[in-house]
């Protein structure tokens, strides 16, 4: 797939930009503070409903607007759709396809499937878990768009019982039994609904494992072997094997008991500390480069080198499962040595389309030396 | 900001449900050009609803009179009972024409995020309204009519576990699926993998 076209009103520093783009490598060109980014992180808000540079919307709209809009006309196999999305912050968001509205934004998930790689994915190795679950659980919606409402259903139901667990908490140490009534039914329904995440995230680090690996060897052949796997809040409970390379498929029932096992096995500690202490949202990603944990043990060339390797497994195993993603590379060159940015620039050079932004155009290797724009006082002009 | 009551109004009429700012201006500016006979008639309903308004002793659905329309109803079949959230659910269910029986209305969901357990819902009074007969006649089915999402299926599940301890109590919830006159195209994975799992024979 590819992105023909896109428009953004009010988002970040844009009051307006209208850029077309064409299949194979466009680079975006411009000094710090032009813009570029702001453009492939529009790109990245359609295929996930999410910036990769801040958690919360209100940033994306220009200051002083009240609304920002990105169109984007999305081209998949020679058939063309067109997403608009409406960010208002503080409100739901609205989206459009083909100018027709749809229920909820959530709808648009899927048209577009992007994998981005950004100096702020470097959060992935050194960073704390919620960076790699959040990376897991994006990649999840981005094979199966339904996975961002089990995500939903998940949060809620979590939110509530921690809610339970805190007042429950407080009332037991302020001397009175707190009332625990309903806890076994909201236990019931975090495990349904954890499980459900718990089993596709496994699935999905099963399934990129072999890709990490190879795409780490690719990129620093002369660096130690990486490997990946998931690591459950479940601990000994977790049936053993999955999530690792080469694992077996995840059980949802099997996953359901073991999560109600452990609940009911760390209830008193749960209520004791008014926090929910089993579930999905306590998970990570091991990162493991040669026999110790990347993180803290890695050097900044290897983590880049891992982070990269994550960015381009997620990319292969969406490319393994039939469809191209745009591949966005937001800003990475500088930060490569040249061998490393030789490397990235084969595998780049392969997709469908490639997205590139540089501040030096010297930076970005001759492979994606494909259409050029220039990004300057707000505005985008192709010279190439 | 507008000056003095004009203000006072459009904020009171922005704290109301479903009301955004820009409506709230719309309906001050017309109740200010409007005749005050059709002013004085809102007032007048805006009085009787805090003063007048009643909640069913037995259903707890909002009522003229100590005990509803419905349950004073001698022709409602006294053996089934509906239990809903909100008296808003009442009228839905009603519209349908389908539904024979009685109401129970919770008030709510359980929602401990706002502090609503069992104790702040009418979940008492509809236990010790099954061990009653009425005209004779137990209740031998209860129907789950909860919304569904989160805080109703919860809701859904903590009486579905309280009520297993009545014998011979029949407890069922509302079947939730595909939307009449809808697509399969259409439907969402969440609705369609229900319809799919309470499928029936035909």
């Amino acid at each position: 797939m590819f992105v023909r076209h896109l428009q953004v009103s009010d988002f970040r520093s844009w009051p307006h930009a209208d850029v077309a783009f064409e299949p194979g490598a466009s680079v975006l060109v411009g000094a710090n503070g032009q813009g570029k980014t702001n453009l492939v992180e529009a790109i990245g808000y359609v295929a996930t409903l999410g910036s990769h540079r801040v958690a919360t919307d209100a940033p994306l709209v220009r200051h002083g607007a009240e609304r920002a809009v990105v169109r984007t006309a999305v081209v998949n196999e020679g058939r063309e759709l067109l997403v608009e999305l409406e960010i208002t912050p503080g409100r739901a968001n609205r989206a459009r396809i083909n100018r027709g509205p749809v229920p909820r934004p959530r709808d648009v998930l899927g048209i577009l499937r992007t994998v981005l790689f950004a100096p702020e994915d470097l959060a992935l190795v050194r960073g704390d878990p919620g960076e790699r679950r959040r990376f897991v659980d994006e990649l999840l919606v981005l094979r199966a768009p339904r996975f961002a409402g089990v995500r939903a259903d998940y949060d809620r139901v979590l939110k509530q019982r921690s809610a339970l667990l805190k007042t429950a908490g407080a009332a037991r140490r302020a001397g009175g039994s707190g009332d625990i009534r309903t806890l076994d039914v909201w236990d019931g329904h975090l495990a349904r609904h954890g499980a459900e995440l718990l089993a596709a995230r496994l699935d999905l680090v099963t399934d990129l494992a072999p890709h990490v690996a190879s795409a780490y060897a690719e990129v620093a052949p002369e660096s130690r072997p990486v490997r990946i796997g998931y690591r459950s809040s479940l601990g000994e409970a977790l049936p053993p094997g999955l999530g690792q390379p080469g694992g077996a498929r995840a059980d949802v029932g099997l996953l359901e008991a073991a999560l109600l096992g452990e609940l009911a096995r760390v209830r008193a500690q749960e209520i004791e500390r008014g926090v929910c202490l089993v579930g999905p949202h306590r998970d990570d990603v091991d990162l493991v480069l040669g026999e110790a944990p990347a993180k803290g043990y890695a050097s900044h060339g290897e983590s880049w080198s891992f982070a990269l390797a994550l960015r381009l497994a997620a990319y292969q195993l969406l490319r393994a499962d039939g469809t191209e993603p745009v591949l966005v590379l937001d800003d990475v060159f500088a930060e490569l040595d040249r061998r490393r940015r030789q490397r990235l620039a084969k595998v780049a050079a392969d997709a469908e389309q490639v997205l590139v932004t540089a501040a030096v155009a010297e930076d970005v290797p001759e492979e994606l030396a494909g259409a050029r724009y220039d990004v300057h006082e707000g505005e985008v002009r192709r010279v190439r | 900001m507008y000056e003095g009551p004009v203000q006072d109004l459009i904020d009171e009429l922005g704290r109301l449900p479903g009301v955004g700012p820009k409506s709230a201006q719309r309906i001050a500016f017309h109740l200010l050009a409007a005749d005050p006979a059709d002013v004085s008639r809102l007032q007048e309903a805006l009085q009787r609803v805090k003063e007048g308004v009643m909640f069913c002793e037995v259903c707890g659905n909002v009522s003229e009179q100590n005990t509803c329309r419905i349950c004073r109803d001698p022709r409602r079949e006294a053996s089934v009972v509906c239990v809903v959230e909100e008296p808003k659910d009442v009228l839905a269910i009603e519209r349908t024409r389908e539904f024979k029986g009685r109401y129970h209305v919770l008030g709510g969901s359980l929602d401990p995020m706002s502090g609503i357990g069992p104790d702040q819902l009418r979940v008492r009074e509809l236990l010790s309204r099954i061990g009653q007969q009425v005209n004779g006649v137990d209740i031998s089915e209860v129907i789950l009519a909860t919304d569904p999402n989160t805080e109703g299926e919860a809701t859904a599940t903590y009486l579905g576990r309280l009520l297993r301890e009545f014998p011979g109590l029949t407890v069922t919830r509302l079947a939730s699926g595909l939307p009449m006159g809808g697509d399969l195209e259409f439907a969402d994975e969440l609705t369609l993998g229900r319809a799919l799992s309470g499928r029936r024979a035909v």
